[in-house]
């Protein structure tokens, strides 16, 4: 349990200096936990002396916190440190399926510092934020512009959110047009987990769609679901589809689908996770969908963050318009406000303090206008065809378990390598033995071992062909039968393969002394 | 298209390899009618320097928060946020990092979501925290969906004032129930009660007696959520020991206030309930040479693994933010962290003398960084009019009411003109 260089090999060092080993190499470091560095006489700021004002908390004196204390250059070395111990996508290949990691372009940070947004109040007189509401405004035009869904709903903080969002003002269009009898939203077995969970969060059952097949949900499969209650389908309220899919494929008969399931009375809500295989050259509305949330940490650059903050508006037809949440920016000749509260009285609400991730508003903004509408194109077109260049480079090696061509990102199994020993695991920890992220590791569900690669658009050729390589040679080294090496990787990473059984059996969420 | 790496030449070679004829053949299963002719309606490609014009020119027409006294908190506050902060969240390895699915290359954030966790159950004196939500609002919609998880029970208390956002974003998550959920006030406290809510500070500012609050939940097996959505408070007020749960917005620790976003939603609760927690986890463990790592971890409560059956759909965290709040927690440490909130109390009572002195009533007898004051004319109109003289003066409320806040960033000549300001329009 304990940390190699801190706790055993420490009074092992101090007893034996000629087999010094604290774990730290070249510039591989050990790195504590904050509350294990002793403590400081002074923290690491100065603040203003106290007058010693009597309290009038009414209440008494915090006692002990038990945080850690330790001077500036301490606390800068600690997370210098940590941070060498990250793979990120300014320093290497991260094709991570569905979760599009491109290049943060840093323009996008310095305008989410400038003074006049970073240091405004949410709640100032709106005479005082006029430019504010304008970046809301704007960024508002440019996703109902590129989706042709004209009215959107900055305020969901992350696409999860903007899921909730979007099945919540789906639900509110049908109470309010009295559809109570419509309980069933549609799913397929290839959605993001957070599909099903938001249908639940929202009060629906849900239905699953086989695709397993062809990876796409075929009419018959669609069908089979939408009237398999009703023969109308009079309890389907809607579908979450992502399209392009979690297979990287479009669904081709999308307009077959959409048309039966209007006829049906339901909503097409679309998952935009995928929105960077179409962004500024397909929309979304133009082949029928009603509601969608757009990942402005995937197709607009906002970083990731190493796991956020996020940001998932959302982008509704006019037949939904009235039920989103609120607020949202409106134009009034030329000053522009936030709606108020009730203002819309069909909305389905507030779904978060304030209104929104406002910085990630500000950085996406900054993204759209340096590429416009000729980069924007390029950038889906150039995202399709760095996948379709993978998927034909490694599909002898790699069993590609649908018919191509794919979209964004392309979709192999382990098939072949499991015939040898060797799993998507092995070639996932491969990968990073090799310097490089892994792909998304079995997820879709639909196909056993799934590895969904995902290049984007901000890699050279080069560097796919690295990547390609390196693929290539871990299917000969899996051929060749001499598959340890392949089972123990990770072996030049701050830490091998970690016990995942052991924290979910023995959980230990925090530090405690002594502990 | 600075942003683009592919040639020209790179782009036939890799439609040649693919053998066809060109991109848009890529897209062969896309109904014609979904292409849009030619480009989208939008202006094209800007260099990086008519960006920055077109921006700088939209962030100028905003008053900040320096440009003149400032008094509006109300959720979001204006403190300060020491430069290595912004140093360390923009490091390429932090900003640039994907959730850490590959613990083996993820440590950095891992550790820092585990200090993380850490600091939030000591702030807030339970046993252990998640490694955070979208904001505060968020959070306490979710803690009361859990206290409906673990009770069994569809009623939820509110028991006294907590901010209006936070109540509007329950009432919007519970109308996905259809009627079978419920809000209501602390009369209607008894056995079909899953929690009672109390924010602490209240919304006008007041810290709140747990006890009193604990004793009516033991008495129908209701659990107790706090919330506070000024973090900073419980460097001086006593930690909220008798909650199950305890939530809020940690803003006011290396966030700025961004115009209401990304802020930092923070979770923490008695260890009994962590199966039942919402959103991402990091645990301790060891790796395959027995060193000590950390991955994430409880993932059979999540959607990626339950599907429909998940505690929540939430799939990230507030990741940078809560980093910022680690490293800024860090630098303050215990003595640092107690010195600031005390810092914010005093200038609190600064405001509230001053205020009295030029003649106005503060209405709290309690309060940490915020009050609420009386005036004699309508509050709105006040707040409009002083915002045009380049005084931020704070949240107008009912009945000529005004809500203001004093952080360790608030002068005392900040204090002297909106004194004396307010005298003069009210007069």
């Amino acid at each position: 349990m304990s940390n190699l260089a801190y706790n055993d090999n420490m009074d092992h060092m101090m007893s034996d200096a000629e087999n010094f080993e604290d774990g730290n190499r070249g510039l591989h470091y050990e790195e504590n936990l904050l509350w294990e560095k002793g403590h400081s006489d002074t923290p690491g700021v100065d603040l203003p002396s106290l007058k010693g004002t009597k309290s009038r908390t009414g209440q008494s004196e915090r006692k002990n916190v038990g945080l850690p204390q330790v001077s500036e250059p301490q606390v800068m070395r600690h997370f210098v440190r940590l941070s060498t111990k990250n793979y990120s996508i300014d320093s290497g290949f991260f094709p991570l399926g569905s979760c599009t990691m491109k290049h943060n372009p840093r323009l996008n940070e310095k305008m989410a510092r400038l003074k006049g947004f970073a240091s405004i109040h949410p709640m100032q007189p709106t005479q005082t934020v006029q430019g504010a509401l304008k970046v809301m405004y704007d960024l508002q035009n440019w996703l109902a512009e590129l989706t042709g869904l004209p009215a959107v709903c900055l305020t969901p903080a992350a696409g999860a959110h903007g899921e909730l969002a979007g099945i919540m003002t789906i639900r509110k269009a049908h109470e309010v047009q009295g559809n109570t009898h419509k309980d069933v939203i549609l799913v397929p077995d290839s959605a993001h987990g957070t599909n099903p969970a938001t249908a639940v969060m929202c009060g629906f059952k849900t239905r699953t769609i086989s695709t397993k097949e062809t990876g796409r949900v075929s009419v018959e499969a669609f069908k089979e679901a939408l009237y398999k209650q009703d023969p109308e389908g009079k309890d389907v309220a809607g579908m979450m589809v992502t399209n392009p899919n979690t297979c990287g494929l479009f669904e081709r008969d999308i307009q077959e689908i959409t048309d039966l399931l209007h006829d049906a009375g339901g909503y097409f809500y679309c998952d935009g996770a995928n929105f960077n295989a179409l962004v500024g050259k397909i929309r979304p509305g133009d082949f029928g969908v009603d509601v969608m949330h757009i990942n402005l940490h995937k197709t607009f650059s906002t970083p990731h963050g190493g796991g956020g903050p996020g940001s998932g508006p959302i982008c509704v037809a006019p037949s939904l318009q009235d039920y989103m949440p609120s607020p949202v920016v409106l134009k009034e000749g030329t000053a522009y406000r936030l709606e108020e509260e009730g203002e819309r009285e069909t909305s389905c609400g507030r779904l978060r303090g304030f209104q929104g991730q406002f910085g990630m508003h500000v950085r996406a903004l900054s993204y759209m206008m340096s590429h416009g509408a000729d980069g924007l194109k390029q950038v889906s077109e150039d995202a399709v065809l760095n996948a379709n260049y993978i998927l034909s480079q490694l599909k002898d090696d790699y069993h590609a378990p649908f018919e191509g061509p794919c979209m964004h990102e392309c979709l192999f199994t382990d098939k072949y390598q499991k015939e040898y020993d060797v799993t998507t695991l092995d070639i996932a920890k491969t990968l990073i033995e090799y310097g490089m992220h892994p792909m998304t590791v079995y997820f879709p569900l639909v196909v056993s071992g799934a590895m969904l690669v995902e290049p984007t658009e901000t890699e050279s050729k080069d560097a796919l062909d690295r990547f390609i390589s390196v693929m290539k040679m871990i299917a000969k080294k899996a051929r060749s039968g001499d598959v340890t090496e392949l089972h123990n990787y990770p072996k030049s990473t701050p830490r091998h393969r970690l016990d995942e059984v052991k924290a979910a059996r023995e959980p230990k969420l925090r530090w405690k002394k002594g502990a | 298209m600075r942003y683009l790496p592919q040639t020209k030449k790179g782009r036939s070679e890799m439609l040649e390899a693919i053998d066809v004829s060109s991109v848009d053949a890529l897209y062969s299963d896309v109904p014609k009618s979904a292409f849009v002719k030619g480009k989208v309606n939008l202006p094209d490609h800007m260099g990086e320097l008519e960006v920055e014009r077109m921006l700088g020119a939209y962030a100028n027409e905003n008053h900040a928060a320096p440009d003149g006294p400032f008094f509006l908190g109300a959720g979001t506050y204006y403190h300060h946020v020491p430069a290595s902060v912004d140093h360390i969240i923009q490091r390429s390895e932090f900003l640039t990092a994907y959730t850490p699915y590959q613990p083996e290359i993820a440590q950095g954030t891992l550790q820092a979501i585990y200090e993380f966790q850490t600091m939030v159950a000591q702030v807030t004196g339970q046993d252990v925290a998640n490694s955070s939500l979208y904001d505060g609002a968020t959070a306490m919609a979710e803690a009361a969906l859990m206290a409906m998880r673990v009770t069994r029970r569809k009623k939820v208390v509110l028991g006294n004032k907590t901010h209006p956002h936070y109540e509007d974003v329950l009432k919007s998550y519970f109308e996905n129930f259809r009627g079978e959920a419920t809000i209501e006030g602390p009369q209607d406290i008894d056995d079909q009660t899953a929690c009672v809510i109390i924010q602490s500070p209240d919304f006008y500012g007041s810290p709140e007696n747990y006890q009193i609050w604990r004793e009516k939940c033991d008495a129908v097996g209701a659990l107790l959520v706090v919330v506070t959505n000024e973090i900073l408070s419980l460097g001086l007020l006593p930690a909220p020991e008798e909650a199950d749960i305890v939530c809020g917005e940690a803003q006011s620790i290396g966030l700025p206030m961004s115009f209401g976003g990304p802020h930092l939603g923070f979770f923490a609760c008695r260890e009994k309930y962590i199966r039942q927690m919402p959103g991402r986890l990091c645990g301790e463990t060891v790796d395959a040479s027995g060193r000590r790592g950390f991955v994430l971890t409880l993932n059979t409560r999540e959607q990626h693994i339950r599907r429909e059956k998940a505690t929540s759909n939430i799939c990230t965290n507030q990741g940078l933010c809560a980093l910022a709040f680690t490293v800024h927690m860090a630098l303050l440490g215990e003595d640092g962290f107690k010195h600031l909130a005390k810092l914010n109390h005093e200038k609190a009572c600064e405001l509230s003398d001053t205020l009295e002195n030029a003649g106005f009533k503060v209405e709290n007898e309690t309060f940490f960084n915020e009050f609420v004051v009386e005036l004699p004319k309508n509050s709105n109109e006040i707040v409009s009019t002083l915002a045009e003289k380049g005084i931020i003066a704070g949240l107008a409320l009912e009945d000529n009411k005004l809500l203001v806040s004093a952080t360790e960033m608030t002068a005392q000549e900040d204090i002297q003109t909106f004194c004396e300001t307010l005298k003069e329009v009210c007069a």
